[in-house]
């Protein structure tokens, strides 16, 4: 690792004036980070680390009945807080990386990470997700900008996530077993007003939502609604784990068991 | 740098740090700690394997600084002050749940949690607890072993098919 300053503050604003020094960088739990420093990916003059500000850990409900998850709160405990109110978020939580990583590693970093293959952006987007940061509120529509990009702009820091709970929900991951990352993984779920998919893993362009699913699932929330549909391979991810066509069929495979799960 | 104060195996400890020295490094280097072994460095193996405030943690993927005021137990502070061994560790012994022992601080340590958060875990269970804990010798079937033993259960269907 390179050098730098470590700073350790305890309130938001401490920590929004300390990321406003040149490179300076905020560290969550650095499960993702820690590594990229040790590779000498990063070379911050400070690190920020959050893991010390109460203000924006912890797990609760809202007056609209929506989960609200702070951004510093930690894998393991949305695992634990949550499973009452969101089940399908819990679990979702609760298969991340593995214990000690879950001990660790943040909601608000793994969004801000927006890693392709990450479990929390499909779990915000498949909800239709408020992300609240320092200083405004982010539509998960509107925030996930493709791979490792997304709408923060430098120094923000998500400081909350509101989850709208749906009637039915489910993840389902096809786990990369050597990285435990999905090699594709599928989050959907049946609100009211109609279903949201969302797919991580897959698209050379991040989390993305695969609308023809979401349209069928609206009028019949079944297996055989969407036994027929097929995603395209065109734009998926190709590597030495998967081909691009294996990736799609593996969407068409994780939706038909995620809506299996909550029949 | 700068200092650093924290609770390891029950003694108030403190040291001089740089900002970028993982928490492994202080285990090892400034309190001489050696049980706590750096295997892949990259969060992969498992072997630095320690309890912050009781959660299990890779001590090479977290900073000394974040452990300020925090309470780490490291694989020393597992057995009895008169050497009694834990029972996961006595556990380990019985069912050979070991060979070279490089990887066995971080089993033993990540055993040990998974049975305070879940006293009878199911063979799967323990195996999909164990995923961040790479041992190279054993196999893993008397790890699993070891672990069902030290929750009391029966070992005999364990790998069974």
């Amino acid at each position: 690792m390179y050098e730098f300053e470590f700073a350790r503050p305890t309130t938001l604003a401490e920590a929004k004036a300390a990321l406003a020094e040149e490179d300076a960088q905020a560290l969550a739990g650095g499960q993702t980070l820690i590594p990229s420093l040790k590779a000498r990916l990063a070379m911050p003059s400070t690190l920020v680390s959050l893991s010390g500000i109460p203000e924006i850990k912890g797990v609760c409900i809202d007056d609209e009945g929506r989960v609200c998850i702070g951004g510093g709160t930690t894998h393991a405990t949305v695992a634990r807080e949550a499973a009452a109110h969101y089940p399908a978020l819990a679990s979702l939580a609760g298969r991340i990386g593995d214990p000690a990583v879950r001990s660790r590693g943040t909601i608000g970093g793994s969004l801000a990470n927006n890693d392709p293959s990450a479990c929390y952006p499909p779990a915000a987007l498949g909800s239709g997700a408020l992300i609240i940061t320092d200083s405004r509120e982010i539509a998960a529509d509107d925030f996930f900008a493709g791979m490792f990009e997304t709408a923060l702009e430098e120094g923000e820091i998500i400081t909350e996530v509101r989850f709208p709970v749906p009637e039915r929900a489910r993840y389902e991951k096809f786990a990369q077993p050597a990285s435990r990352f999905p090699l594709v993984a599928v989050f959907a779920a049946k609100y009211a007003d109609g279903a949201r998919v969302a797919v991580t893993g897959a698209s050379e362009e991040g989390v993305f939502r695969w609308t023809a699913a979401e349209e069928a699932l609206s009028s019949d929330w079944s297996v055989e609604a969407v036994e027929e549909l097929k995603a395209e391979a065109d734009g998926m991810i190709g590597d030495i784990h998967a081909s691009p066509e294996y990736r799609a069929h593996l969407i068409g495979v994780m939706t038909r068991r995620a809506v299996a799960a909550t029949l | 740098m700068a200092r650093v104060s924290m609770t390891v195996n029950g003694e108030q400890v403190s040291g001089e740090i740089e900002g970028r020295t993982l928490l492994v490094d202080f285990l090892r280097g400034t309190l001489g700690l050696t049980g706590t072994h750096v295997g892949c460095d990259t969060s992969q193996c498992g072997a630095c394997l320690v309890h912050v405030e009781d959660a299990p943690v890779k001590a090479c993927s977290m900073f000394a600084a974040e452990a300020e005021g925090l309470r780490v137990t490291t694989i020393e502070g597992v057995a009895g002050a008169d050497g009694t061994l834990s029972p996961v560790q006595k556990a380990f012994q019985d069912y050979h749940g070991l060979q070279c022992g490089f990887c066995t601080p971080g089993m033993v340590m990540a055993a040990t949690s998974l049975l305070e958060e879940n006293p009878k875990p199911t063979e799967a269970e323990v195996r999909q607890y164990l995923e961040g804990n790479l041992c190279r010798c054993t196999g893993y079937h008397n790890i699993v072993r070891a672990v069902m033993a030290a929750s009391g259960q029966d070992v005999g269907t364990v790998a069974a098919d």
